[in-house]
Order: structure tokens, then C-alpha cells, then sequence
């Protein structure tokens, strides 16, 4: 660290800096409590992938705190942020989709799941649920479906997106690995689930490598036609 | 539902028991969720716009909480003799991350109106979500297809209502009507303009030199995509906010 020579005062000690007066702090109704989502969709499956560390600030409230809900058989939905704003809006969801599966008699696919999202997070527009989400699923047509939302409901439908806090880490190595960008000369085979496993567990050691807020465990669920299964394996704990 | 609003039998229909009692305008009604009334919360006390400056703009927010929207960025739309050209980037940031270059910012409130967005992607797709919902039902009621002034006019006073608290959108309403094309440009603040010419966005006056310097109303098909293509691309080269492909469409008279 720099410091000027301006910070030492006659006698060769560093002058010692206060704030003499009183200082406001406001209640702020959010909290950052970390945690990095991953969704990847394939040929006819669909990757949700988060880490299971809660945090704030400095310390670890939990080891044991996935980011991964299952909504229906063919829809899993991942959420960081603020944990409360999480619980609050999967409780939300939850609930309109069991009102719909009573009105109409057949659970919501992914893409309604989707759009209904988007409209329950504007209806926050101006005291927004801090919740980065991404919704992994099955099409109608069988195919895998990724949906990536930001807090106040702007959505569009990928093939692969990291939210949470280590996002800007992990999106560019997805869109090297998955979409082949900034490669030459390579067989752009299409995604099989086995590797796309693989990718997923490498891409997140490497992210708790490096972000404070990613480790202790990552959960993967995998979306088939036969269901939902899940993955668990362990991560750095430091 | 949207068949009981056109029949208009919800106006003298008595509400139900669940949305008897009224929702204060600080406390959204728990057991609605907002599945047949569209809802919009606002925090008690504080005015909108200002309570989400700390945590919207400031690049550290407030005590490491920092909400990035989304944000969209060049588009333009013109007019000329075969109808209406509408161009658009496809980067969406959220602050300083790119979070996609391939969004969509044309979005097709019907098959004769097109609508574009740039500012905050949530708050165009929410509107004009709503815009062709409004639309579609016009059309059920009068039994013809809505003109795009009464399309743009419609955004404009849905939009005038929330005025001041912090909405950022800047969208053009381009399509073909009975009077033949038609454009208009409609703002955030419920500003509403007729014209030839539009760009918005960050990169806008990129864009308005390029178009300014080769437009004319006899364009052929070809050459109104050439150079509506061109005015994007070279927005993006110079707008570090815009980015991503160009996507153009192109409104042509449609035979009944």
C-alpha cells in the first residue's frame, strides 16, 4: 500500500486519521450472503449446479445450504443472492404452481415457469428481491432449457449460464468450453450429459479456488425424461 | 382473465372473498400472489427512485450489496417507401458485465407491431408484455387490429403512471396500419413522438450519423437493411456498452 509522505507527521509516526462526529447507519434491507449458481441445458437434459456455502461478510453461517429447488419433475430452479429474498420467492413460486396444477390440471413447464417468474420479480420493480435466478428444465419438446434472470425479471432462454458470485469467473470458461468461442479449429461435437458432469464439477473447483464466497459442497441436479437425480460432491472448505 | 375483462363482466361482478380487502399501496396482498391483478410493490416511506440509487449506482452499493439490472443499448427504427427498418445490438449489461450478447430486443407485440428496447430490459419486456396483452385485446373487443398511435399511446400513459420513480425505457413502436407506416418513439417519462427517424440508447448518436448520412425515402428493401446494419455496427464499435450481432427486421405492407 502507498501511502504518502503527507500521512507522516513531524515525529516520523503515520498521523493517525479519525472522523470526529456522528455517523448515520441506515437499515439496509438486504444482505449479500454469496453462493454461485451454474445451468447447463444438452440434447435432451438439463444441468442445475450450485455450491452449498452460506455466508456473510466474513464468516460462514452454513456448509450445508443449497441453492438448487426442485420445482416440478422437469424444471429445477437456482437462486443466490440474498437468502431471505431466495426462501421468500421459491415459497412464491411454489405456491402459484400449485395454484395452477389445481386450475388447470397439469403442472407448468419450464417456459411458463419462465415467463411467470419474470412478472412475480417485476412486481418487485421498485424494492427489488435481491435474487439472481436461473431456472434449468425440459421443453415440451423434451429438449434441455436454460432460463437466466436478472433481479427484476428481465429473462431470455440459453444453453448455459453462471449467476451468483463467482459468475464472471465461471461465464467465460462456460463460453469457451460449451459454446466454442474464441477456439479455432475445433469439432463442435454436441454436449453429452456424462460430460457435461464432468465440466460442471472442474468448473466449480476452480471457482472456489478463487472466490471467497464459493466452496464447501456443490449439488448438481440432473434433469432427465426419468426425473431429477442428484449429485453431491465435496469442495474446498476454506 | 383476459376473456372476463373483454366480456367486461368483472366490472359488476362483486369481487371475490381473497380480494375483498384492499391491498394498502406499501403491503402487496399475500394470498393474490398477483395471479389476476398485476401487482406493483413500493417500499413505505421512501421514494422509489432514491432508495435504489445507493444500491443500483454506486459501484460497491451498500455494505457489498450491489443489485445490477440489466441494461439494453443501441437500437433504430426508420421509416422509407417500403414500410418500417428496425435495427438492434444484442448486449445486455448489468453494470460493467456483460451478462449476454445474444438478447433479443425486438420483441413482436404482434404480428404487425414491433416494439424495441433499450434502457432496463426488464421494465421494456414487462410494458410491452402488457402493451400486447392491451393490443390483443382491443382486438377482441372491435373486432379490427389497433393502429400504432393508439399501440404507442397506450404504452405511453401505462408508463406516464409510474413517472419519476426510477423506470428507464426508451422503446419505438413501429408497424403498419391503415394509414401505412407508422413510427413512433415512447419514453420512460410518457413521452410520445411521431417521426421518421429514431435511434436510442447509449450509442444512439453513433448511430443517428451513420443513418443521417445515407438515408433516403427511396431506399430499396436491401439497401434500407444495408444501411441500418451499418449504423449499428458502427455504434458498437464505438459504444463500449453496446455490442453483440445486429438483428434487423423489416415491417412491409401486409396483403389481407
Amino acid at each position: 500500500m502507498m501511502i504518502s509522505a503527507q500521512a507522516y507527521g513531524g515525529n516520523g509516526k503515520v498521523k493517525e486519521y479519525h472522523y470526529t462526529g456522528p455517523v448515520e447507519h441506515k437499515f439496509s434491507p438486504y444482505a449479500f450472503n454469496g453462493g454461485t449458481v451454474l445451468a447447463v441445458a444438452g440434447e435432451d437434459f438439463a444441468l442445475v449446479a450450485s455450491d452449498t456455502r452460506l455466508s456473510e461478510g466474513y464468516s460462514i453461517h452454513s456448509r450445508d445450504s443449497p441453492k438448487c429447488y426442485k420445482l416440478t419433475d422437469t424444471t429445477v430452479i437456482g437462486c443466490s443472492g440474498f437468502h431471505g429474498d431466495c426462501l421468500t420467492l421459491t415459497k412464491i413460486i411454489e405456491a402459484r404452481l400449485k395454484m395452477y396444477k389445481h386450475s388447470n390440471n397439469k403442472s407448468m413447464t419450464s417456459g411458463a415457469i419462465a415467463a411467470m417468474l419474470s412478472t412475480i420479480l417485476y412486481g418487485r420493480r421498485f424494492f427489488p428481491y435481491y435474487v439472481y435466478n436461473i431456472i434449468g428444465g425440459l421443453d415440451e419438446e423434451g429438449r434441455g432449457a436454460v432460463y437466466s434472470f436478472d433481479p427484476v425479471g428481465s429473462y431470455q432462454r440459453d444453453t448455459y449460464k453462471a449467476g451468483g458470485s463467482a459468475s464472471a469467473m465461471l461465464q467465460p470458461l462456460l463460453d469457451n468450453q460449451i459454446g466454442f468461442k474464441n477456439m479455432e479449429n475445433v469439432e463442435q461435437l454436441p454436449l453429452s450429459q456424462e460430460k457435461a458432469v464432468q465440466l460442471v464439477k472442474d468448473v466449480f473447483i476452480s471457482a472456489a479456488e478463487r472466490d471467497v464466497y464459493t466452496g464447501d459442497a456443490l449439488k448438481i441436479c440432473i434433469i432427465t425424461k426419468e426425473g431429477v437425480r442428484e449429485e453431491i460432491v465435496p469442495l474446498r472448505k476454506d | 382473465m383476459a376473456l372476463l375483462d373483454v366480456c367486461g363482466i368483472s366490472d359488476w361482478v362483486k369481487e371475490d372473498t381473497f380480494s375483498s380487502q384492499k391491498a394498502s399501496v406499501d403491503r402487496v396482498n399475500h394470498f393474490n400472489f398477483a395471479a389476476r391483478e398485476p401487482e406493483l410493490a413500493v417500499p413505505i416511506g421512501v421514494d422509489p427512485a432514491d432508495f435504489l440509487k445507493p444500491f443500483t449506482d454506486c459501484e460497491d452499493g451498500v455494505e457489498g450489496v450491489t443489485i445490477k439490472l440489466e441494461h439494453g443499448t443501441t437500437t433504430l427504427a426508420f421509416k422509407f417507401q417500403h414500410g418500417v427498418m428496425v435495427a438492434v445490438d444484442s448486449r445486455a449489461s448489468s453494470g460493467s458485465y456483460v451478462s449476454t450478447q445474444m438478447f433479443k430486443k425486438v420483441i413482436e407485440i404482434n404480428p404487425y407491431l414491433l416494439g424495441t428496447m433499450s434502457g432496463s430490459a426488464a421494465d421494456c419486456v414487462y410494458w410491452e408484455r402488457l402493451l400486447a396483452k392491451e393490443c390483443r385485446i382491443y382486438k377482441l373487443r372491435n373486432k379490427e387490429r389497433i393502429s400504432v398511435s393508439a399501440a404507442s399511446k397506450l404504452l405511453a400513459n401505462m408508463v406516464a403512471n409510474y413517472r419519476g420513480m426510477g423506470l428507464s425505457m426508451g422503446t419505438m413502436i413501429c408497424g403498419w396500419d391503415k394509414k401505412g407506416p407508422g413510427l413512433y418513439y415512447v419514453d420512460d417519462n410518457g413521452l410520445r413522438l411521431s417521426g421518421n427517424m429514431f435511434s436510442t440508447g447509449s450509442g444512439s448518436s453513433y448511430a443517428y450519423g451513420v443513418m443521417d448520412s445515407g438515408y433516403r425515402y427511396d431506399l430499396t428493401v436491401p439497401e434500407a437493411y444495408d444501411l441500418a446494419q451499418r449504423a449499428i455496427f458502427h455504434a458498437t464499435h464505438r459504444d463500449a456498452y453496446s455490442g453483440g450481432t445486429v438483428n434487423s427486421k423489416c415491417k412491409k405492407k401486409i396483403i389481407m
